[in-house]
C-alpha cells in the first residue's frame, strides 16, 4: 500500500538521484577539457583486461593482505546492492521484500549478503586500523597525503560500516517481529539471527528500529552516491572505464607527436607538404603546445586517470626516485591533476581542491600560476623520474601516471628550454656527434679493433 | 695459444651492400656500445659469440648514430624524431630486416617508436637472441670457465622488463650456466629500477636521501651474501650503475658485474 512515507521516499531517491547525475556531468565536462585521443581500437582486448584487471582485481592480488580485505568490501558492495534494488522497489510500492517470491534463491542471497556485510565490517575495521593506527607508510605519509586525503578516506569506511549495521538492524527488527506476528520472513540470516533478541521484544520498538535502519541505510547510500565525485572512492565507477581504455600497447613506447614529423620532414625535404591544420569553429588553425603545461594539454585519458585515482600510494611506494628521498611521488602527479581540473573546470558538490601552499608544504616549491606545471607540480619532482614504468605497472587501476610525467617534461624542454644543463649537454652531443657523450663519431667503430675468436678445427 | 686463433674483421653494411649482399641480422651497437670503454667490452663479446655460431650478421660502423633515446625520455622529441628519422633512412636505404642489439634502451626504441615514423624492421634484444642461440644448440656453454654453483643475481633492466615484458629469455640464458640463480626481493615485473633511465644517465639525481643504484646493489648484495658472486645485467646503463654501487660498496673484490653476453662467451671459450 502507498503511504505517505513511499512518497517522501520518492522524492528523496530522486533528488539524491538528481544530484548525483548533476555531479557526473560535470566531471564528464573536466574530463572532456583534455585532448582528444582514439581508444577504440581493439574492442574485445580492451573487454578482456576491464574483465581481469577491473572486475577480477587482478593487480590487487599483488599485495595479499590488502586484497582479500578489499575483495570482501568489493563482492559485499556488488551483492549487497541486489538487496538496495529490493529496497527501493519496497520504498516505491510499499511492499514488503518484494523479491521473497524468489523462494530458495532468496534465501542464499540473503545468507550471503549477511557474511558479506559481516565481512565488510571486519575488513573496515583493519582498514581503519592500517590507516590510523599502525600507519602503513604508502597511505599515511607523502606531502600529497594531506587534510583531506586522509579525512576522505576515514569518511568512507566508517560510512560503510555505519551502512553494514543499519542493513543488520533492520534485519535483526524485521526477524524478530516476524517471530512476534508468527509468520515467516523470506529469506535466511545466519547474523541476524544470532542477534535477533537485542532489540527486545516490544513490537512498536522493533517497527521503529525496522524503519530507522531501513531509512539509514538507503539514505546513506543516496548521501554516499553524491559523496563519491568528490572522493577517492569514485574509483568504485571510474575504473572501468579507465582499465577499458587503458594503453594496449607496451609500456616502453612513448608517444610520438606527428607535428613534430611533420615539421622535421619539411625540414629535410622542402617538397615535403605538411597535412592543413586542424581548425577550430571560426576557422583558425588549432595551435598546439608542445608537451602539457596544463589540464587541456593533457588528453581525456589522462585526465580521466585523475578521476579514477584511489589514492592507495602503490605507484609512490615502489617509485625509486620516492624509495630515495626524492620529491617526486606518482600519486601526488595524478591527485595535482584532479586538483588543478576542479580548479580550472567545474567542481563536484562537497570537493574544493586544497593547495600545498595552504598548508604550506616547505619542500614542494610552487609558484602562484594557475597552471598544473609550476602551480602544482614542480620541474624538481619531474626531473627525478627515471621512466622505470614501476608506477604504472603497479596501479591496480591501470593508471598511467609516467605519461603525465613524460608531456609535462616535454613543455619544459620543447618550449622553455628549460632542462637541467647537464641534459642539454647531452642534446647537444646527439646533436653534434650521434651519441650523448662527447666522443667524434669517427671513433664509434673503434671497439672493433684487434678482437679474437678461437678458430675451429 | 696464439696459432688458435684468428682475427675478426667486424663486417659493416657498406661493404655487404657494395659486395651485393645482405645480412641475416643487423647488430645495432649502441653507444654505450661503441665508446664506453666497460661496455665495449660486452659488444666484443657478443661479436665473439656471433662469429663463433657463423651467423651472417654486420654492424653500420660508423653510419651509426644515437637512437635518440635519451633526448625523447629527456622530453625533447624534436631531436628524438630528427635522430629516428634519420637512422631509419639509413636502415631503409640498407634494407634491413631484423635488427639485434645489447641495449634495452635502443631495443625499445627501434622495436615501438621507429614504426610510427617510419621504421619497421624485426627487433631482437640479445637477451632473446642468445636464448635462441642456446635453444637451438648452437650454443652449447662448454668449454670455458665453470660458473657451476657460483651464485649469480640477475637485475631487470625496465626497458627489457617492464616496458616489454621480457623477464624470461636472460633467466633462461643464465640457467644454462648451471649456477646457482638467486633472485632479488624486488624482481621482474617488481625489479627496482637501477636509477639511470629516463636520461638520468646523464644528469646528476635530484635532492634525496640515496642514490638509486645504491639502493639497489645494497639489494643485490644482500641477496648474494658472503663469498664472490655476480650481478648479471642486460643493460649498458644498469652496468654502469651497478658497478659503480658495488664499488661504492668496496666489493669488488667478491662482486663482479657482468653482462649476460660476457658470461656466455666466458663459458663457451671464447674469451680467453
Amino acid at each position: 500500500m502507498i503511504q505517505l512515507e513511499n512518497i517522501i521516499f520518492l522524492i528523496v531517491a530522486a533528488l539524491g538521484i538528481g544530484l548525483f547525475v548533476w555531479q557526473i556531468r560535470k566531471i564528464r565536462k573536466n574530463i572532456l577539457i583534455g585532448r582528444d585521443v582514439d581508444r577504440s581500437d581493439n574492442p574485445s582486448e580492451r573487454i578482456n583486461k576491464t574483465l581481469l584487471v577491473a572486475f577480477g582485481q587482478q593487480k590487487m592480488f599483488k599485495r595479499m593482505l590488502p586484497a582479500v580485505l578489499h575483495l570482501f568490501v568489493y563482492v559485499g558492495f556488488l551483492v549487497i546492492n541486489i538487496e538496495v534494488l529490493e529496497i527501493m522497489i519496497d520504498g516505491i510500492f510499499g511492499t514488503h521484500r518484494v523479491l521473497g517470491f524468489l523462494g530458495p534463491f532468496y534465501d542464499g542471497l540473503m545468507a550471503v549478503n549477511e557474511i558479506l556485510a559481516a565481512l565488510v565490517i571486519v575488513a573496515c575495521v583493519i582498514f581503519l586500523w592500517r590507516r590510523n593506527v599502525t600507519k602503513v607508510p604508502r597511505l599515511a605519509t607523502g606531502v600529497e597525503m594531506r587534510a583531506w586525503p586522509k579525512m576522505d578516506a576515514n569518511v568512507i569506511l566508517i560510512t560503510e560500516i555505519v551502512l553494514m549495521f543499519a542493513l543488520f538492524a533492520f534485519n535483526i527488527a524485521d526477524l524478530k517481529l516476524a517471530a512476534l506476528n508468527n509468520h515467516t520472513l523470506p529469506g535466511t540470516f545466519p547474523v541476524s539471527s544470532s542477534f535477533v533478541n537485542i532489540f527486545g521484544n516490544d513490537a512498536g520498538t522493533l517497527a521503529t528500529i525496522a524503519s530507522v535502519g531501513w531509512w539509514i541505510h538507503i539514505i546513506g547510500i543516496l548521501a554516499f552516491m553524491n559523496y563519491l565525485p568528490s572522493s577517492k572512492h569514485f574509483h568504485i565507477i571510474m575504473a572501468f572505464p579507465n582499465v577499458y581504455f587503458s594503453k594496449l600497447w607496451p609500456k616502453g613506447k612513448f608517444t610520438t607527436n606527428p607535428a613534430i614529423t611533420h615539421e622535421i620532414k619539411a625540414m629535410l625535404d622542402p617538397s615535403y607538404q605538411p597535412p592543413a591544420p586542424e581548425m577550430d569553429a571560426e576557422g583558425n588553425p588549432i595551435v598546439q603546445r608542445f608537451g602539457a603545461k596544463d589540464v587541456e594539454d593533457l588528453t581525456w585519458k589522462q585526465l580521466m586517470d585523475s578521476y579514477t585515482c584511489t589514492e592507495c600510494g602503490r605507484c609512490t611506494s615502489v617509485c625509486p626516485a620516492n624509495i630515495t628521498g626524492k620529491l617526486l611521488s606518482p600519486r601526488k602527479i595524478v591527485m595535482d591533476t584532479r586538483d588543478r581540473m576542479e580548479e580550472k573546470g567545474e567542481h563536484p558538490a562537497i570537493f574544493a581542491p586544497n593547495h600545498y601552499k595552504e598548508l604550506g608544504v616547505e619542500r614542494v616549491k610552487t609558484t602562484d600560476e594557475k597552471t598544473l606545471l609550476r602551480g602544482y607540480i614542480t620541474p624538481e619532482e619531474l626531473w627525478a623520474c627515471t621512466t622505470c614504468n614501476a608506477c604504472v605497472e603497479s596501479c591496480p587501476v591501470n593508471i598511467d601516471q609516467l605519461s603525465t610525467i613524460m608531456d609535462l617534461r616535454r613543455y619544459l624542454v620543447l618550449e622553455e628550454s628549460a632542462a637541467p644543463a647537464s641534459l642539454n649537454a647531452m642534446f647537444t652531443n646527439i646533436e653534434n656527434n650521434g651519441a650523448p657523450w662527447a666522443f667524434p663519431s669517427s671513433d664509434r667503430f673503434n671497439w672493433a679493433e684487434e678482437l679474437y675468436v678461437p678458430s675451429k678445427n | 695459444m696464439e696459432e688458435n686463433k684468428r682475427l675478426v674483421k667486424v663486417p659493416t653494411m657498406a661493404e655487404m651492400a657494395a659486395n651485393g649482399e645482405e645480412p641475416e641480422v643487423l647488430f645495432w651497437v649502441g653507444c654505450a656500445g661503441s665508446f664506453d670503454d666497460r661496455y665495449k667490452r660486452v659488444t666484443r663479446a657478443f661479436v665473439q659469440i656471433l662469429e663463433h655460431v657463423g651467423v651472417k650478421y654486420a654492424v653500420l660502423g660508423t653510419e651509426e648514430s644515437c637512437t635518440g633515446e635519451p633526448a625523447k625520455r629527456a622530453g625533447n622529441e624534436f631531436l628524438f624524431q630528427m635522430q629516428a628519422i634519420t637512422n631509419i633512412e639509413v636502415l631503409n636505404a640498407y634494407n634491413i630486416k631484423k635488427i639485434v642489439t645489447a641495449c634495452p634502451h635502443c631495443f625499445n626504441t627501434i622495436k615501438n617508436e621507429y614504426p610510427d615514423l617510419g621504421g619497421n624492421y624485426e627487433v631482437i634484444h640479445h637477451s632473446t637472441f642468445l636464448q635462441q642461440l642456446i635453444n637451438e644448440g648452437k650454443v652449447k656453454v662448454q668449454g670455458g670457465e665453470a660458473f657451476k654453483g657460483k651464485r649469480i643475481t640477475f637485475h631487470d633492466s625496465c626497458y627489457l622488463g617492464r616496458a616489454n615484458d621480457i623477464y624470461e629469455a636472460p633467466r633462461d640464458v643464465l640457467a644454462a650456466l648451471d649456477a646457482d640463480l638467486v633472485e632479488m626481493k624486488r624482481s621482474r615485473a617488481n625489479g627496482l629500477c637501477c636509477g639511470a633511465g629516463g636520461a638520468q644517465m646523464f644528469k646528476e639525481p635530484e635532492p634525496g636521501n640515496k642514490d638509486i643504484n645504491i639502493e639497489r646493489t645494497e639489494e643485490a648484495l644482500a641477496t648474494l651474501g658472503t663469498g664472490d658472486g655476480v650481478i648479471a645485467t642486460a643493460c649498458p646503463f644498469c652496468m654502469v650503475m651497478m658497478s659503480d654501487g658495488v664499488k661504492n660498496k668496496e666489493q669488488e673484490e667478491s662482486v663482479k658485474v657482468f653482462d649476460i653476453a660476457e658470461l656466455i662467451a666466458q663459458a663457451e671459450g671464447l674469451s680467453k
